[in-house]
């Protein structure tokens, strides 16, 4: 059973319905005992940092989260989710949760594409992963697949954490973490099949380790 | 690097297909769902939903629509037509769409699109504008003017100055259809698209009158459009979206070409 935090900024319907259509079992939930005693965790977040940390902080659901990763669970974190997971972010100047080294920027909107354009913000649509380091959750996900995404930060994680990485105007992180703590700015759950490839491993990596234990 | 989105738009009807789709073998699929899926599996970059529906009953037969594609297909899509504020939007949003699009009730009302980026964000909010081309005069300096009802009604607006104020109340994308070239199947209006897609920092769908592949990669390169909206020439068969891809690819044009 995987737990989906539920909170304010979260797209939980769509991570469910995801988890639903690959017959993962699975439960939208902020109940600290159910995530503490899911197999795994997905954090997922839409709008903005500062009301997201907002949102969690008033439900006692950062420190949750941070029982979470202490206690060895598999997460995921996904879009503002998976920014959150940082020291900090810029936007509304917010201190975020700290569970992995590193900071939220925005997109520069002088920085150019690869036409010399300006660069259109937020960064929405399809683009691909140049991967830096071995990653479980992208077994069996073609190499030239591409990834959904909508953003106008994003994440610089600490550099050993940089699993993959993406071109919008400059090289960011669009996969980090280590395993069984991992962070997506992209959303798999809106990308077609190497997205739902994506949540499939991160089920049978959760299920391995609740095997383990 | 950013692929160039190809998005087949949809009509529905009281929960069906306005026109039933032929392939080739002349199968007709009716189903919106079935639909979508094919799509998807074709390797739409998205999909759009356009409701023509009147009654209120088969609003409740879209939403339903909405949330079975949304159970079944895993890439974005978003649904307009009779969206009229931002309990729609609400709805339509947690039936599983990624984004709304809202058009003449903008034009009457232009709140809404403020009120749905401060409720959503401004990334569910899609303006769709019908353009046509008109004689420059001091009140449409642009020579294209917004048009509403399908076309049929003026409204005395300036494309461009439209195209940029509703970026400033927030929408996060433009839907751009030229009543001029749409069913003509000669091409994208591309001086219109070139001219709003430079004037706006959101990105811009292309919309009317594709008829090959070859006008699709024109606006997304000499357009400077993001995306482009096709129907016709997909829905009857001329081409899959596979071999779409493939010619803007060869063409030097992004698109993503695995799924």
């Amino acid at each position: 059973m995987l737990a989906i935090l539920d909170y304010e900024a979260g797209n939980q319907t769509s991570v469910r319905r995801a988890l639903d259509f690959l017959n993962i079992p699975c439960a939208i939930t902020a109940e600290p005992n159910a995530l503490l005693h899911a197999d795994g965790v997905i954090f997922p977040g839409v709008g903005a940092a500062g009301q997201a940390m907002a949102e969690l902080s008033s439900k006692g659901l950062d420190a949750v989260l941070s029982e979470v990763v202490r206690s060895g669970k598999p997460l995921l974190g996904i879009c503002v989710g998976c920014q959150i997971l940082l020291d900090y972010s810029a936007e509304n100047d917010t201190r975020t949760l700290g569970i992995l080294p590193g900071e939220c920027r925005r997109f520069d909107p002088a920085w150019t594409d690869e036409d010399g354009r300006n660069l259109i913000i937020p960064h929405m649509g399809w683009n691909g992963l140049h991967r830096k380091q071995e990653c479980v959750l992208l077994d069996n996900v073609p190499l030239e697949a591409e990834f959904y995404f909508v953003h106008s930060y994003f994440p610089m994680p600490s550099p050993e954490l940089v699993l993959a990485t993406t071109e919008y105007g400059q090289e960011f992180a669009s996969l980090f973490g280590r395993p069984g703590l991992w962070a997506t700015q992209f959303h798999p759950e809106k990308s077609g099949r190497p997205g739902l490839t994506l949540l499939s491993n991160f089920h049978a990596y959760c299920k391995e380790v609740a095997h383990a234990q | 690097m950013l692929s160039k989105r190809i998005i087949p738009c949809l009509d529905v009807r009281d929960g069906r297909l306005t026109k039933g789709i032929k392939f080739k073998g002349n199968v007709d699929i009716g189903d919106p769902v079935d639909m979508a899926k094919f799509y998807s599996d074709e390797g739409a970059d998205e999909l759009v939903f356009y409701d023509i529906t009147a009654s209120s009953e088969g609003r409740g037969i879209m939403l339903r629509v909405v949330e079975e594609v949304a159970s079944k297909t895993f890439i974005p899509f978003s649904v307009g037509g009779g969206i009229r504020n931002v309990a729609d939007m609400r709805a339509v949003l947690l039936a599983g769409a990624e984004k709304i699009s809202v058009n003449s009730a903008a034009v009457r009302a232009p709140e809404i699109i403020s009120q749905g980026a401060t409720a959503f964000g401004s990334q569910c909010v899609v303006v769709g504008m019908d353009v046509l081309k008109v004689v420059s005069t001091p009140e449409i300096p642009s020579g294209y003017e917004v048009v509403i009802h399908g076309g049929r009604t003026p409204t005395g607006m300036d494309a461009l100055a439209w195209a940029q104020k509703v970026q400033e109340l927030g929408a996060g994308e433009i839907c751009l259809n030229s009543i001029d070239a749409d069913g003509t199947k000669e091409g994208y209006e591309l001086t219109l698209t070139r001219l709003i897609a430079e004037s706006v920092s959101i990105p811009v769908i292309a919309s009317g009158g594709a008829g090959r592949p070859e006008h699709m990669a024109d606006a997304v390169t000499q357009g400077l459009a993001s995306a482009a909206l096709i129907a016709s020439i997909v829905h009857y068969g001329e081409y899959t979206i596979r071999e779409i891809k493939t010619i803007l690819a060869q063409r030097g044009v992004k698109v993503r070409e695995v799924w």
